[in-house]
């Protein structure tokens, strides 16, 4: 019981509790049955009063919850192909999923046990704020006041993006660069970094626009395959991912200017270190997986290799408690990769040469391979 | 209820202070309320200190900071550089503006058809019996994705722009129409409109009163138009024709300069308007329909014709029953303009909704919507209950 959701559900005794205590729910079915006493309701009322208070002190221990309820509750995008998205069996698949996968291949040592609620841009906040989600991964730019403003600790970076503008090149043939917008219409997701990057764009380069703007990413796909908007924006990856969704894909083209950093990466809520940690060694745990070449395939073999790095990470070795501090059980590696497999295969498989999108590494590569992932070492 | 007692008990007897129903009744009152006030202290107290415990900032400062980011339609003059509060102020004009058009709408389309569904010719009836039964019963969200989807999103896009007379054009983007520059002097045609007006009532008052004394009749309404039209072109003409005309004019991306209404507006505007007139249209029929035949009856009998006899007898005695839930379908247009969103139409709960995202604070921006929202309700409502009021009827 998160302590935000606590204050609200005192408003709002019919709706169902988000976790269910017993006190709670007797409560809400006591003001549902009718108004049986004053007396009553000021007692139930003062009843879940004490509730919260003392469940906002045991909302810390997110891991404890997680494994109470034996599922990892993952808030992921609403449908971005390649990053979050039902497939044809519904089954959710996605870069962003297979990280929600491979926390839970971390602390069950079954990649499958998520549940994922999927989040629109207005959403995602108060999901996690609220403790509907333990983690929210989804494609979600990590800046200064969402750490500071929101209450969240961002547990790394799994995606280095930039913001981009597509453009239909059918309908407006000579227009190959963003500074040439100046006076088009421009989609955009509200409540997004997108959408203030986009402010400061035009304003800096002197050109005029008009935004056209809504909350859900289906409805701004919408209205840009409509015709409402000249341009799209928001982060290059995205625009990838939306134009295969496109009726025509190739009449349509991404500009090469890049206007902003998007860090994109999980974020946690604050006040529980423990459950930050794993979530960030999940995370660095792919990418290293990657730079030994630990791979789905041959993680089994790995294991007995006598690189002492190799069975360090792979919780190999004599008598390490790396694996018991973090508050997971040794094969917590190997339980990733054997779920995902290393950052390497998750991208690839995901967003990479493997799928439609066929987004190149860049910056997303290994610090080794010319790009800037960098993993600080488990030791 | 002390009478009970005492008509029971026999003795007058003054009960024990704890026992009297008076006292007691006064006590639980006062434990109540206390009990009230402290949950909400409570509440508000114990969301604060959640919110600080979680480190989530709480509080309306962030009102005063840099929005950073762009409205499609501003109504005052908006930029990213302004402050938060000024874009809940966009918003919340933006929601005016729509509310206010698509009462005006909703209330003529809604008394001709609520008329219509009455008259004797059987093609107007059924026709609309049939708008009332299809607006009415289908959810308003999907009347406004029907008109910005299926009606507006169909229209070309703007390099083929459909021409329309007085140089205005209509595309995907919207409906474009020349806009007026008022240059020096154009003060005198305000003059003369608000000239117009006066003497147009001064005229009515003339005529009512004349009426009353001789009986004869003068053509008001085509003074008034004559007045309030032809004033105003004097002006025009007087002050050295200041007005010109800008039009709108096709560049790269789409038509620029003149006056644009957006699909967003237009669809919502069309959108609640045909939806709540159909309520309207009900609530006409059933006022109408509520002034008893005798009436009508006796308007013939004494020689009136059917169009004076509804405007005259029928319609001020029907309006005592139409206005009070006429009230309701004006709050409720207002409410349904939040639906806004889902077409992003900047109003209120967009902008809001933004800003939450922004700053992360919901529960400031969630109250801030529940005030506004109470506050425009409360003032239709004082407005609608003083117009009541005037259209009573007055018992002598």
């Amino acid at each position: 019981m998160s302590p935000l959701m606590g204050g609200f559900q005192v408003f709002l005794p019919e709706q169902p509790a988000a976790s269910t205590k017993s006190t709670k729910g007797s409560t809400s079915q006591k003001n549902r049955k009718g108004y049986v006493g004053m007396k009553k309701v000021i007692l139930g009322l003062l009843g879940s009063a004490a509730m919260v208070a003392s469940a906002s002190v045991a909302s810390a221990a997110t891991l404890d919850d997680v494994k109470a309820r034996g599922h990892l509750q993952c808030g992921v995008n609403t449908g971005l192909a390649g990053f979050a998205a039902p497939n044809d069996k519904g089954e959710w698949v996605g870069f962003d999923v297979d990280l929600c996968r491979a926390v839970a291949a971390a602390i069950f040592g079954d990649a499958t046990k998520v549940n994922f609620t999927p989040t629109n841009a207005t959403e995602r906040f108060t999901a996690l704020q609220s403790g509907e989600i333990d983690l929210l991964s989804r494609n979600t730019t990590w800046t200064l006041s969402r750490d500071t403003k929101l209450g969240f600790n961002f547990a790394g970076v799994n995606y280095y993006d930039g913001q981009g503008f597509m453009i239909n090149a059918k309908s407006l043939p000579g227009v190959n660069s963003a500074l040439q917008l100046s006076g088009a219409s421009v989609c955009v997701q509200g409540g997004t970094t997108t959408e203030l990057n986009l402010a400061d764009y035009f304003r800096a380069n002197n050109m005029e626009y008009n935004p056209v703007v809504f909350q859900a990413l289906e409805e701004v796909n919408a209205a840009y395959e409509s015709g409402r908007c000249d341009a799209y924006t928001t982060d290059q990856s995205g625009l990838y991912a939306i134009r295969l969704t496109l009726a025509s894909p190739d009449d349509h083209v991404v500009l090469p200017e890049i206007i902003s950093k998007e860090p994109l990466g999980p974020a946690v809520r604050q006040g529980d270190d423990q459950w930050f940690d794993i979530v960030k060694w999940t995370l660095n745990a792919l990418i290293i997986a990657e730079e030994l070449g630990i791979t789905q395939a041959n993680v089994d073999e790995m294991a007995n290799s006598d690189n002492p790095e190799i069975k360090r990470v792979l919780g190999k070795e004599e008598g390490s408690t790396l694996a018991t501090d973090l508050g997971l059980d040794n094969e917590w590696v190997v339980n990733i990769v054997k779920g995902v497999g290393n950052y390497g295969e998750v991208f690839e498989r995901n967003i990479g040469s493997g799928s439609p999108l066929k987004i190149a590494r860049g910056l997303n590569n290994l610090w080794t391979k010319g790009g800037i992932l960098y993993a600080p070492p488990i030791r | 209820m002390a009478s009970e007692d005492t008509a029971h008990g026999g003795a007058p007897a003054r009960a024990a202070f704890l026992n009297d129903p008076k006292i007691r009744g006064l006590i639980y009152q006062v434990v109540v309320f206390a009990a009230l006030v402290a949950v909400i202290y409570w509440i508000i107290g114990n969301t604060t200190e959640n919110l600080r415990r979680s480190n989530i900032s709480s509080g309306f400062a962030f009102l005063n900071a840099r929005s950073g980011f762009d409205i499609a339609q501003t109504l005052i003059p908006y930029s990213s550089n302004s402050r938060y509060i000024d874009a809940f102020v966009v918003g919340l004009l933006n929601t005016l503006l729509v509310a206010v058009s698509g009462i005006v709408l909703a209330s003529i389309l809604g008394f001709i058809v609520g008329i219509g569904r009455l008259s004797r010719n059987w093609l107007i009836r059924k026709i609309c019996t049939v708008y009332v039964e299809v607006f009415r019963n289908i959810p308003p969200l999907l009347v406004i994705f029907f008109w910005y989807f299926a009606v507006l999103q169909v229209l070309p896009p703007p390099r083929d722009s459909i021409e329309l007379p007085f140089g205005s054009y209509l595309n995907a983007r919207g409906f474009f129409l020349p806009r007026a520059i008022w240059g020096e002097g154009s003060w005198l045609i305000l003059l003369g409109l608000v000239l117009g007006i006066a003497m147009s009532f001064l005229a009515a008052r003339w005529a009512r009163t004349r009426q009353a004394a001789t009986g004869q009749q003068f053509p008001v309404a085509l003074t008034s138009i004559g007045l309030i039209v032809g004033l105003p072109v004097l002006a025009y003409i007087l002050g050295g024709f200041p007005v010109t005309l800008e039009f709108p004019q096709k560049s790269t991306f789409n038509l620029t300069g003149g006056w644009t209404i957006k699909p967003e507006f237009l669809s919502l505007f069309l959108a609640l308007s045909f939806y709540t007139a159909s309520f309207i249209a009900e609530i006409v029929r059933a006022g109408i329909l509520g002034v008893s035949k005798g009436q009508t009856e006796a308007s013939y009998a004494v020689g009136l014709r059917p169009g004076p006899t509804l405007r005259l007898v029928v319609i001020p005695q029907a309006l005592r029953i139409i206005i009070p839930p006429l009230t309701s379908q004006y709050l409720n247009l207002t409410k349904n303009s939040s639906l806004a969103v889902a077409i992003g139409y900047p109003d209120l709960v967009a902008v809001g909704q933004t800003a939450m995202n922004q700053t992360g604070q919901a529960i400031e921006v969630v109250a801030i919507w529940m005030v506004i929202y109470l506050g425009l309700s409360l003032a239709t409502s004082v407005f609608m209950n003083w117009f009541n009021a005037r259209m009573a009827l007055v018992e002598r």
